[in-house]
């Protein structure tokens, strides 16, 4: 089973050369920790910046320079600002490669839902709603089962949707799997420990198992 | 060049009436316009609809607002940091509208660049669709949105010039520029206000013609919501 860092870096894994990416807030800011440091990428942060650097030196804050979850960063050299009009443009043009977020609940067609739990939560959307809408390849980040033991990969999501048909690949605690285009999760790879019968039983949603399914090679 | 000086914020805000439609600038509390939401509150205009992306925290922003029962609707993308918010609406005091941040954006933009309607494909599914008009453009599903405008504009630079021209500083410009463009009247609080023909033609981001009053704000707080450092 994956802590939520054995996530990130098993998220890291699917960045490639070359890529703007757009981090979510939790799990998906930890992925850029382990981000090779020969690769060269550029983090996207929808209010407003291409070129997230690591957080500042305690002398080195700046209160006016955030990222998309309030937290104070800085620029890597080469970095452009920009207002929130044109960082959405960039979204929804389909200029970010990829984009990386959490998720409550994700159904086997692909839909997604990580804004509202009626009742309970209501925070808003934020840019999720956009960015899920136009993102050209989404990976979800998430826990497997909720902390009572009920699957969140379903046939159908049961809370508000934040977006249709879009997610292309889940990493859970437990494993990888891709949504494929006519439904199902594809199952990839099994955590370190994690049988494979042990995730049947975590997704509720149609399970699609072809042949031995490796386990994931975490370093 | 029209000089659009006032003297300070409660000279800039003093003829807001109740019931107003304002937008206040900023991302969380990095751009927010201290020094006027500071004057708002003393001068205990109310009924105020707030287009911002955040509703502030409860101590700072926005939030001080809606403590003092001065903001009858919020139009927001994220408001998360708040308990008072939560509270007045879970007991239905405070009317609030949810909007995708880029839609909210995009709408903003929109009404400072007269243009009605867009189509985004943001929501498209969601329960953000309800009453909205749908249509497919090259095999994909897209919503309708109507332009946002605002009665004041109020908005956080870092320069300013005396005929209104501003320049905002790092991740601080976020909604500034747009708010700054969709307003009847717009207001713009800055740190340094300077004369004309010491700021940059070529780095200007909002040119001065959609500024009416510009004064120089003071003590500027910048508060932190997430201090994170390197470990």
């Amino acid at each position: 089973m994956l802590d939520k860092i054995g996530i990130a870096k098993r998220i890291a894994q699917e960045v490639k050369d070359g890529m703007y990416i757009n981090l979510g807030i939790g799990i998906p800011t930890l992925v850029a920790n382990y981000i090779p440091k020969n690769m060269n990428v550029v983090l996207q942060s929808e209010n407003g910046l291409l070129g997230i650097g690591p957080f500042p030196t305690e002398e080195s804050i700046d209160p006016d320079l955030i990222n998309a979850g309030k937290q104070t960063i800085t620029m890597m050299p080469g970095s452009a600002l920009f207002n929130s009009a044109e960082s959405f443009a960039m979204i929804r043009s389909g200029k970010v490669d990829l984009t990386i977020l959490g998720a409550m609940e994700v159904s086997e067609l692909g839909d997604i839902a990580n804004w509202k739990v009626p009742g309970k939560m209501v925070k808003g959307m934020g840019g999720a709603m956009d960015l899920v809408a136009s993102a050209k390849n989404i990976i979800v980040a998430m826990q497997h089962c909720s902390k009572e033991g009920a699957s969140k990969l379903l046939r159908k999501c049961t809370l508000p949707l934040t977006g249709l048909r879009c997610v292309k690949r889940i990493v859970s605690d437990l494993a990888v799997l891709d949504v494929l285009p006519l439904g199902g999760f594809r199952l990839l790879e099994r955590a370190p420990g994690v049988t494979v019968d042990e995730i049947k039983n975590a997704t509720e949603g149609k399970l699609i198992i072809d042949g031995e399914i490796p386990e994931m090679v975490i370093i | 060049m029209i000089n659009k000086v006032v003297k300070n914020a409660d000279e800039a805000i003093k003829d807001i009436p109740d019931n107003s439609v304002l937008m206040l600038g900023g991302f969380g509390l990095c751009g927010i316009p201290e020094n006027c939401i500071a004057a708002i509150l003393r001068s205990g205009v109310k009924g105020l609809t707030c287009i911002s992306n955040n509703a502030g925290v409860d101590d700072f922003g926005i939030g001080l607002m809606l403590k003092t029962r001065q903001v009858k609707k919020m139009i927001s993308s994220y408001v998360g940091e708040n308990g008072e918010f939560e509270r007045q609406l879970l007991s239905g005091e405070l009317e609030v509208e949810l909007i995708p941040q880029g839609t909210l954006a995009e709408r903003i933009r929109a009404g400072g660049a007269g243009i009605p309607a867009f189509f985004t494909p943001a929501g498209v599914g969601t329960e953000v669709a309800n009453g909205k008009e749908a249509r497919e453009f090259d095999g994909k599903m897209y919503l309708m949105e109507t332009w946002l405008r605002a009665d004041f504009s109020i908005v956080k630079a870092w320069k300013g010039d005396t005929s209104g021209n501003l320049v905002y500083r790092g991740t601080a410009r976020n909604f500034n520029p747009l708010m700054a463009s969709a307003g009847t009247i717009t207001i713009a609080e800055v740190e340094e206000l300077v004369p004309v023909g010491e700021l940059d033609p070529n780095a200007i981001h909002t040119p001065g013609i959609y500024v009416h009053r510009i004064f120089q704000g003071s003590n500027y707080e910048k508060r932190i919501e997430q201090r994170t450092v390197r470990k």
